[in-house]
Formats: structure tokens, sequence, C-alpha cells
């Protein structure tokens, strides 16, 4: 089961809503499906993401993939971290390996991704 | 390990696995309409017969000229083994197989090309190469564009028209290309304007790179650093185009803060060839590896803890990554990669220095030699091994003096058409295989053809000679 406090995106992003701002990283089964994360790159803070609109690149050993933002907003910071180390994705993806915090630009879009159930039946689909 | 064609029967043992009848059948998708059809090629010719019509047409090629051209392209000594390694069968392909870690000595090949190439230009990164000098510039802006997610880059007016035209084809696609004019008089004419740079950088469209040139398009040195502190403080990202054997003696781009380099590796061990095959240089700080296009290839141990070589970030090419891999025209040039590595390895530091260094001392000879016969320079500032000299009716003089035996470089009026200061100019260059005796028989064909003396009528006759006929070549009698 993933987190029950968490939303889903179906390209396998979640968010963590912390008051009016928004926390964005890929789910552990993403992670699992990339195999070991080399590289991430992460937009500019101040960049305005609109939803579902990348913001920036995962790489794996095996595969570069575009993330995409589960909802609309700008940047306001990117866990640094990542460029040292970007196997906290791997470890920890729901805590440390956290990615971008967003200013929401549109709380309601959050309530339109997947919530654990769904997101949990999406990947059951294989 | 051995390449061969395909034969026939080979052929049918595919077809039969896929289930067609022809080849034609797994080209049905593309529309008739988008199709190469009826190419007019001539019938095919028994082998002798041919052999004597290419050698009659190679004879019309003049190889009695003293040479002065250079603009982009130029003659050094080779040593003979860079040629004589290369007829080596292995290094016929530029492509590894899948995985191409079974091919390691073609994967050394191209990890030695990147460490020396790495060490002359002084950056962190260099590509497996590229088709050129031009494409590698081109793909410099294109990384400049990608870093910086900016869509705007300024071009010195200085660096070669042929590059520029590269960059505006590349440019097409709704990116942004401005040039930097070069400066018109003063101590530092022909070199870029660097207010208008500062201008161009202030106005507008937010700027992703600057590309300039060292040496420029005329020769001349550019004040590198300082391009580069401008681009810098507009947050903008600084190419460098270099000539690599000035390397040798000029100061290199790491070391003037560039981001990226690129240039035309031709000058390492490559005969000037009509239309190439040449060499592209990329190199890059190692801040911008996720952005340069095309091979990098790495040394690892393998687990016995043996010394290996590896493709390296591979996820950024066009295989993985498809329309979003950093560059989809990024076809390597590893044989003439390893000619260049060859050329370095045998030539040595102290060689290419030396290469430089007497390339310089026969530009300034040829300088003064040309000063005397009437054509100064035509820019005052420093230059290395190739200046534009002031002759009235360059066009005129130029073919003037091929009918002495004596190519003058470049109308620079054919190069730049538009630009009025260059109606009457040449561009010369000399290297290190530039004699005293060829320039001594440049100096006094050019004071003859300013003082509008006729040419010698034996020198005339034999020039004619050469040109129309074939000699040694029977041609004309056997057909």
């Amino acid at each position: 089961m993933v987190p029950t406090d968490l939303r889903y995106t179906k390209d396998h992003e979640w968010v963590r809503v912390d008051g009016d701002e928004a926390v964005v990283g890929i789910t552990d089964y993403a992670t699992n499906q990339l195999g070991d994360i080399v590289f991430v790159e992460l937009p500019d803070v101040g960049r305005t993401l609109s939803q579902a609109g990348t913001f920036g690149v995962v790489e794996s050993v095996k595969a570069v993939s575009d993330l995409f933002s589960p909802v609309s907003g700008e940047v306001t910071s990117g866990n640094d971290a990542l460029a040292a180390a970007p196997e906290l994705v791997n470890s920890d993806p729901y805590g440390d390996g956290w990615m971008i915090r967003l200013k929401l630009a549109n709380p309601t879009e959050v309530d339109e991704l997947l919530d654990a159930a769904a997101y949990d039946a999406l990947i059951a689909e294989g | 390990m051995p390449y061969g064609p395909h034969a026939p029967d080979d052929r049918e043992r595919m077809l039969t696995a896929l289930g067609i009848a022809s080849v034609d059948e797994l080209f049905a998708d593309i529309p008739q309409e988008l199709r190469a059809s009826g190419l007019d090629l001539p019938e095919p010719e028994p082998e002798l017969e041919l052999s004597a019509r290419l050698l009659a047409l190679a004879a019309r090629n003049r190889t009695d000229l003293a040479s002065f051209l250079g603009a982009g392209v130029y003659r050094h000594w080779t040593p003979p083994a860079v040629d004589q390694l290369l007829l080596r069968g292995e290094w016929y392909t530029a492509y590894t197989p899948y995985q191409p870690e079974i091919s390691q000595g073609t994967l050394q090949s191209i990890y030695e090309y990147e460490s020396l190439v790495a060490e002359l230009i002084d950056l962190d990164v260099v590509s497996a190469s590229h088709y050129d000098g031009a494409a590698a510039t081109a793909e410099a802006a294109l990384m400049a564009c990608r870093a910086t997610r900016r869509e705007r880059v300024l071009v010195s007016r200085a660096i070669h028209p042929h590059y520029r035209g590269t960059l505006r084809t590349y440019f097409g696609g709704g990116l942004r290309l401005d040039e930097i004019p070069v400066v018109a008089d003063g101590p530092d004419a022909g070199t870029t304007d660097l207010a208008a740079l500062e201008r161009l950088l202030a106005d507008g469209e937010p700027v992703a790179g600057v590309i300039a040139g060292q040496p420029n398009f005329y020769g001349l040195l550019e004040p590198m650093a300082e391009i580069g502190r401008l681009a810098h403080a507009a947050g903008a990202l600084f190419v460098s185009v270099v000539e690599p054997v000035s390397l040798a003696v000029l100061a290199p781009p790491g070391s003037y803060g560039a981001d990226i380099a690129a240039g035309e590796g031709q000058p390492l061990g490559i005969a000037p060839q009509y239309g190439g095959p040449y060499l592209g240089l990329l190199a890059s700080t190692d801040a911008l590896v996720r952005q340069i296009p095309g091979r990098l290839v790495g040394m690892t141990t393998d687990l016995d803890g043996k010394r290996a070589y590896v493709m390296t970030l591979r996820a950024r090419e066009q295989d993985i990554r498809r329309d979003k891999a950093a560059s989809n025209i990024c076809t390597n040039q590893a044989l003439l990669a390893l000619a260049a590595s060859i050329y370095i390895a045998t030539i040595g530091p102290h060689g290419l220095r030396d290469v430089a260094a007497l390339g310089a001392a026969r530009a300034a000879e040829l300088e003064t030699a040309l000063a005397r016969a009437g054509a100064p320079r035509l820019h005052p500032g420093p230059y290395l091994n190739e200046f534009a000299i002031r002759v009235p009716n360059a066009r005129a003089v130029h073919r003037r003096l091929l009918d002495r035996g004596v190519l003058a470089g470049l109308a620079l009026a054919d190069a730049e058409p538009d630009e009025p200061a260059l109606a009457d100019a040449l561009l010369v260059c000399a290297t290190e295989v530039t004699t005293t005796e060829e320039i001594e028989r440049f100096a006094a064909a050019l004071e003859d053809v300013l003082a509008g003396r006729p040419p010698i009528g034996v020198e005339a006759g034999a020039g004619a000679d050469r040109r129309d006929g074939a000699p040694g070549v029977p041609s004309g009698a056997a057909r």
C-alpha cells in the first residue's frame, strides 16, 4: 500500500499538500521501474509550472524520463541534496528523495489527482 | 572484428524470416512521392576505362601551386604513421555493436581522442566528434540554449561565414541568432565589436550564448577573456571556436572562462579535402556534461578489476531519448578522430608547439615579403599565422596569380560579398610547410601583377597544359 496522505498522478509522481505549498516527488513504484537513479534535473526557483507540464528530468542507468508536475504553481525550492546524492530518490522516495516545493496556484487541482487506493489499483494493473 | 557486406543468400534468409518477398516491401509505408526515384546515374563502365577517366579528371587538379590558402582548412606535415595506421580494417567503421563494450579497441581509441583533445582545449568533457567544425559550433549554440533555457544566441561576424550559415540552418526552427558586428577601423579593426556586444546583451530577449573565434576568420586574435566576461555578466554561456594547432601556443578556452569550445579538427593530421570528411571538435565544462551531444567514453574497471572502457551517459542519446536526445545529428567521425589522436601522439606536445610557432614565423616572413611587394596588411591587430592583405581588384589579382602558379589565399569578397571594406582584400596564411622559396615566388608574382607586367610565356603555357590535358595518362588515345 502506498502512503495514504499523498495524492498521485498516472505518471507516478506524488504530491503532499503542506499549507499553501505542495511537495512533489516520484513514487517507490517509479523508482523500482527506473532502477538506480544517477541524476535529477530540477527547475530553477521562481519558475512557474503548469499542471501536467514537465518540471525536470530523472536519469537512471537505463532511461531518461521527463518529470510532470501534478499541480500548477511557482517553484519555491528544489531538493539540492539530490545533486550530490541522487540515490536518495531510490532509498527514500517519499521523504529525503523529494524533488520540488511549489506555491499552489490552484489548490483544487489536488482533488483531481488519484488517491492512494486509486494509485494502488493503477500499479496493480502493471 | 570483421565487417562484410550481405551476400544475396544472406538477404534471402532475412527476407524469408521476415515473411516478405523483396526489400522494397520494407519501404511500403513511405508514400511514393517521397521516395527517391530515377537517380540520374551513368551506365557502369569497365574498371580500366573508369580509372583512366578519373585519373584524367584528377590531373586537372593543380598540384604545382604555391598555396597560401587557409580560411578554415590548413596544410600541415603529417607523420606517415598516421595514414599507415588508419589503413587497418578494424577502424573502418565508426559503429560499435550492441553491446559496444565488446569493441574495447574502438572505445579505447575514442577515449584516447577525448583525453588528448581535453588536454589541448583545457575543458573537462570532449564528445567523440561531430561532422565538422561548423556542425560542432551549431551544437555548441544549441547546448547553450538548452542549458540556459534561453532562445537567443549572439555570434561574432568574425566567425567563418560557412559556420554562420550552418548556425542559421540549425536555428531555423525558431531559435534566434543575432550577429555581433566587427570593428571597422582603428587598432581593433577586424575583431568582435565589444561595445556592440554589450548593447546586444542588454537589449531584447535574454541571451543563451555568445560565440567568438580564436583566431577569428581574419586570422586575428580576439579579446576572448573580455568577451567571456561580458557574456557571463549577462547570464549567457561563452562558446569559443578554436583552431586546434594554435592551442599549442595560444591560451586554451578553459583558461579564459569558455563554457564550451568547438572547432575544426582537420589541422590535426587530416589532409585538406574538398568538402571533407572533416572532424568536429566539441568540448565543455563538467557542468554541461548532460548537454553535450554524441558519444562519451569513460574508463572504469570490470568485475575482475581490469581496466575497461565504457560508453557513459548514454541515456542522453538518441537511441534512448529519441526526440528528447541532446542531438539527433551526432554521427561521429571516428576514423578522423583517430587520425587526430595519432597525429597529436606522434607529434607530441613539443612538436605541436613547433608546428604552431613555425607557422607564425613563416606568416611573419610572408607579411614582410607581401608588404614589400605592395600589399600591406588590412588590419593592424595581432595574428598567428593567417592575415588579410589589401590588394586593389583582389579577385582579378587572385586570378592572375593563379596563372603564375600561386594560390593567393581567398578573395574575401567571395566569402563576405556584402562587406565593402573587404572588397579589396585577400586572406592568406602560412604554416610550417610554407617555404621561403614559395613566399618569394608569391611576392615576386604579386609585384609583377600589381605593376601590370604580363606573365612569362613559358609559365603561362605550362599552366594551360596542366589544366587542359592529362600528362602521362593516355586517356585521349585509349578512348
